[in-house]
């Protein structure tokens, strides 16, 4: 299977620089003038958390040839690390004014758990959505890599690894908040979270680590490592007998995408204003998965395009036509499996190739 | 007769004329004549007589009797007797009468069925102290009961109850009783009822009886007595008294885990067979199947359509038109038959569900193994949709045949008759499926086609043909799946959600390809799923010594089902790493088989 790797340089730098000035510059200023509702920005500011997530499923699968199923793990995990802080955050303002979250509260606590006593600073926070993701992608990536799953298998065992998450975090003796998970946030480093700026400030924040985020994929295959990440896509026989140890290789692209996709969870719990279990079920994994397949694996501008389309078009479809988004999401996946395998990104060169062979027939 | 051999005992309590000649009465006899008695002092004894003599047969009479309902006709000689009224009442409001003591319709001296009116007739009285006697009697009434099983159960109550009075007709049962369960029962209830003797010695004995039976439905008893016995400081009995709980409890615990091994059984089937289609597809096709699961869902709503055409029809709220399907209107066995037929229409339907899904998509991607998978999910999220549409977004009732509901006690491990039943149907399944794979032609071709498809279409087999046949086989194994799940949980749009990520594992495990590994891990893991559920709240307390999250880890112990999945899951992974094939992994030496 190939793919063209390598647009022409100075179109793909071009155009990576306009998207990039005018999701960081262009919407903000549009919000700042009033032009642009705080509600719609925060909406983009999802959509970019969910590219994050695309991208990181892209970079395993589209250039490693890893499909990971459980890429909605690491980002509801970078989720709710920085819900936890947002938590500690609300203070005694929540429902029962007590100095605990109120789901403790309601559990019978008394006392905040030990586990819960650090998150109070932000700065632990933020190394605890690198910190425990990354070792949960070590550990498992580790165990899965050495014994050699690969294809289908490791498919089917990142699936089970997220299932078996979500269970665990559905319960509320996790003391993480049960199937309701964290919500009702109300401040963010002493900000409020309602306030207009802060909002801008949120969505700075995601459009600029999505941007930092397709600029590093794009080094990263410029270098020597992204030449061996493709020949394990492509070989990965041909490759270890060329005396690469592909497990290495392997585990740290595992470990990177996974704080790739936790960076965007922590950066969606926020914007959202909500993070609970349901978002680290399998179907979520799946869903971006699709968001990469039909926007153009293997490609820098693909998994963006994908997750922002099609969750642009779930926003208006489940308002739409609720019963038949599924069915819809279904077909559209179904379709550009079988007849757009390049996904969106492919579109202008297949047209063009269509219309120039038209008048030479 | 049996009623005859408790003479001995009762001689004592009665030494009246009148209930010498009762003792050869039938007990509704009896009560007929105590009725019609105008002294209450031999209404009284005549009653008394029937204490623990009673059957079936009298609980009607003593009904009528307390509710006013039981009259007195005055013959032509003067006497007097008990007569029941029954039957539509004619322009006189006279109705036919029937003799008490027989049933019998009551004639007159030309021999002629009589009708009487019931306001023309004085009603049989009673009091306070005659009502506590009918209740004996009935109480008692259960223990000549036909059935064991109700014979058991009231013995049993005796036996908890511990009325000391009870005990003479227990022992004067225990002579004549037969039938094996009821016998220790009897034990079981005596040895109880004599653990209110003063004395002693009787009370150690009846420890030991107790020991001997160990019974779980003794074990507060046993409790009680332990204190009692402390209290009372009497170190023989309490010893004896501690024997016979450590005997009740080793008897739970052996009943514990004998239920433990069935449920592990019973999930392993059911497991088995949910996987069983995958291991076609996904084993042998190397089809990532996603929508394996929304082909088990359209089995059980096929057997939801199918019960519902049996029965009284219904109609479907399908995208959002009303479409009404026609009933048979059958009623009792032929209705409940349903279920027989319900069985080769799952099949069918999802074996044509796959056939259309391998034809229309699936063929296209065999060289493309995920994006299969991705493809099939966009399917499965269809037909989700599609089946919340057609049926509604609630679960549907479908009901268990009687033949399929029930339990089935085999010492005191309950076993339920729907699981036991998908435990032997899982595996006749194995076995058809064995014998397909292995003795028929079709499956010489699957075979061939699986195991090298380049050499089997040059060799003449029509790979493609056989490609849809296997991906068919597959999902109609589903759809079987789905009809038997209906019978165990509930049916809905998101059924098959719950099984797919367990049926995957169970073929990986397995071994990808391979029948008895796919047999094996299924109840294996069903099996150490139960084990982890049953015994996981018994190791919690345990956790407490490990840092930091002890208390965390206990409290997690606590939520045995999910734990206990959890560490299932994690167990697969360890276990892969030292079998990355699953169990029964072919032997080659090709890299990427």
């Amino acid at each position: 299977m190939t793919f063209s790797t390598r647009p022409a340089p100075r179109l793909g730098t071009m155009l990576l620089l306009a998207l990039g000035a005018a999701l960081v510059v262009v919407l903000p200023l549009l919000h700042a003038t009033g032009l642009l509702s705080s509600f719609t920005l925060s909406v983009w500011g999802k959509y970019l958390c969910y590219a994050l997530l695309a991208l990181s499923v892209d970079l395993l699968w589209g250039h490693t040839g890893l499909l990971s199923l459980g890429q909605a793990l690491f980002f509801t995990l970078g989720g709710y690390l920085h819900g936890m802080y947002l938590m500690r955050m609300i203070g005694e303002l929540g429902q029962y004014r007590k100095p605990i979250p109120d789901f403790l509260v309601f559990l019978g606590w008394e006392r905040l758990p030990a586990f819960w006593e650090p998150f109070a600073s932000f700065p632990f926070a933020i190394a605890m959505v690198f910190l425990i993701p990354g070792l949960v992608a070590f550990g498992f990536g580790y165990l899965a890599f050495r014994s050699r799953v690969k294809g289908v298998y490791f498919s089917i065992l990142t699936q089970a690894l997220t299932y078996a998450a979500s269970i665990m975090f559905f319960r509320n003796n996790l003391l993480l908040g049960g199937n309701n998970g964290f919500t009702d946030f109300k401040f963010i480093l002493g900000y409020r979270l309602d306030d207009p700026g802060t909002t801008r400030a949120l969505y700075v924040a995601s459009a600029v680590a999505l941007l930092l985020a397709v600029a590093f994929c794009r080094w990263l295959r410029s270098t020597k490592f992204g030449l061996v990440q493709h020949a394990i896509r492509d070989g990965e026989n041909r490759v270890l007998f060329s005396g690469y140890a592909a497990v290495h290789f392997k585990l740290f692209v595992f470990v990177v995408a996974a704080l790739m996709a936790a960076v965007g969870g922590a950066l969606y719990t926020p914007q959202v204003g909500i993070i609970n279990p349901g978002e680290m079920q399998p179907e979520k994994s799946l869903e971006a998965v699709v968001w990469v397949a039909l926007g153009g694996r293997g490609t820098l501008l693909g998994p963006a395009l994908g997750a922002v389309s099609v969750n642009a078009l779930k926003s208006w479809a489940t308002r739409a036509y609720p019963d038949l988004w599924l069915i819809l999401l279904g077909g559209i996946f179904v379709l550009a499996v079988l007849f757009l395998p390049g996904g969106l990104v492919s579109l202008p060169a297949r047209l063009r190739a269509l219309f120039s062979r038209r008048p030479s027939s | 007769m049996k009623a005859l051999l408790l003479l001995p005992c009762l001689l004592a309590f009665f030494a009246n004329a009148t209930v010498w000649a009762a003792e050869s009465a039938s007990p509704r006899a009896l009560v007929a004549r105590a009725a019609a008695e105008s002294e209450r002092a031999q209404t009284r004894q005549l009653l008394s007589a029937a204490v623990g003599r009673a059957d079936e047969t009298v609980a009607p009479l003593l009904d009528a009797w307390r509710r006013d309902t039981l009259f007195l006709h005055s013959r032509a000689d003067g006497g007097r007797i008990a007569v029941l009224l029954s039957g539509e009442k004619d322009d006189r409001g006279a109705q036919s009468a029937l003799r008490a003591d027989d049933g019998q319709p009551l004639q007159d001296e030309a021999g002629r069925p009589m009708r009487l009116v019931a306001a023309d007739l004085p009603t049989a009285e009673h009091d306070a102290s005659l009502r506590r006697t009918m209740k004996a009697i009935l109480d008692l009434a259960e223990l000549a009961a036909a059935d064991p099983g109700r014979r058991t159960r009231s013995v049993r109550n005796l036996g908890l109850a511990q009325d000391v009075e009870k005990l003479p007709v227990l022992l004067a049962r225990e002579t004549v009783e037969s039938a094996p369960e009821v016998r220790r029962a009897l034990r079981e209830a005596i040895a109880l009822l004599r653990l209110k003797d003063p004395r002693e010695e009787i009370r150690i004995t009846a420890l030991q009886e107790l020991q001997a039976v160990s019974s779980l439905a003794t074990a507060d008893v046993l409790a009680r007595v332990i204190q009692e016995e402390s209290a009372a400081g009497n170190r023989r009995a309490l010893e004896a008294a501690r024997k016979a709980q450590q005997a009740v409890e080793w008897h739970r615990t052996k009943v514990d885990f004998a239920g433990t091994l069935f449920r592990g059984l019973s999930l392993g089937s059911i497991l088995l067979v949910a996987a069983l289609g995958l291991a076609i597809t996904f084993g042998l096709m190397r089809v990532i199947n996603m929508a394996h699961g929304e082909l088990i869902a359209v089995g059980a709503y096929t057997t939801y359509l199918t019960q519902a055409f049996f029965g009284s029809g219904m109609t479907l709220p399908c995208f959002g038109l009303s479409l009404p399907v026609p009933g048979l209107q059958l009623a009792g066995s032929s209705r409940e038959a349903y279920f027989i037929a319900a069985l080769p229409a799952s099949f069918l339907a999802a074996a044509t569900a796959g056939l259309v899904l391998e034809r229309g998509i699936i063929r296209f991607l065999y060289r493309r193994p995920l994006e299969s998978l991705l493809a099939t999910w966009g399917v499965s999220l269809v037909l989700q949709q599609a089946l919340r549409l057609i049926f509604g977004p609630n679960n549907v009732q479908v009901s268990s045949p009687s033949y399929l509901s029930g339990n089935w006690l085999v010492g005191d491990v309950i076993l339920g008759w729907n699981r036991v039943f998908v435990i032997g149907f899982a595996l006749l399944i194995v076995l058809g499926m064995g014998l397909v794979l292995t003795r028929s032609s079709l499956g010489l071709l699957i075979r061939a086609s699986m195991q090298n498809r380049t050499m089997a279409a040059c060799l003449g087999v029509r790979t493609e043909r056989v490609n849809a046949l296997t991906f068919a086989l597959g999902s109609g194994l589903a759809g079987l799946a789905g009809a038997f799940l209906s019978q165990i949980g509930n049916v809905g749009p998101s059924l098959g959600q719950g099984y797919i990520i367990d049926s995957f594992m169970v073929v990986v495990v397995g071994g990808v390809g391979s029948l008895g590994g796919t047999i094996l891990s299924a109840f294996g893991i069903g099996g150490i799923d139960q084990v982890l559920q049953q015994y996981l709240p018994l190791v919690a307390p345990g956790l407490a010594w490990v840092p930091g999250i002890g208390g965390f880890l206990q409290n997690l112990a606590q939520d045995a089902a999910v734990f206990g999945k959890i560490l299932v899951l994690a167990g697969i992974i360890l276990f892969l790493q030292w079998r990355p094939a699953g169990l029964f992994s072919p032997r080659s030496r090709t890299l990427d088989e």
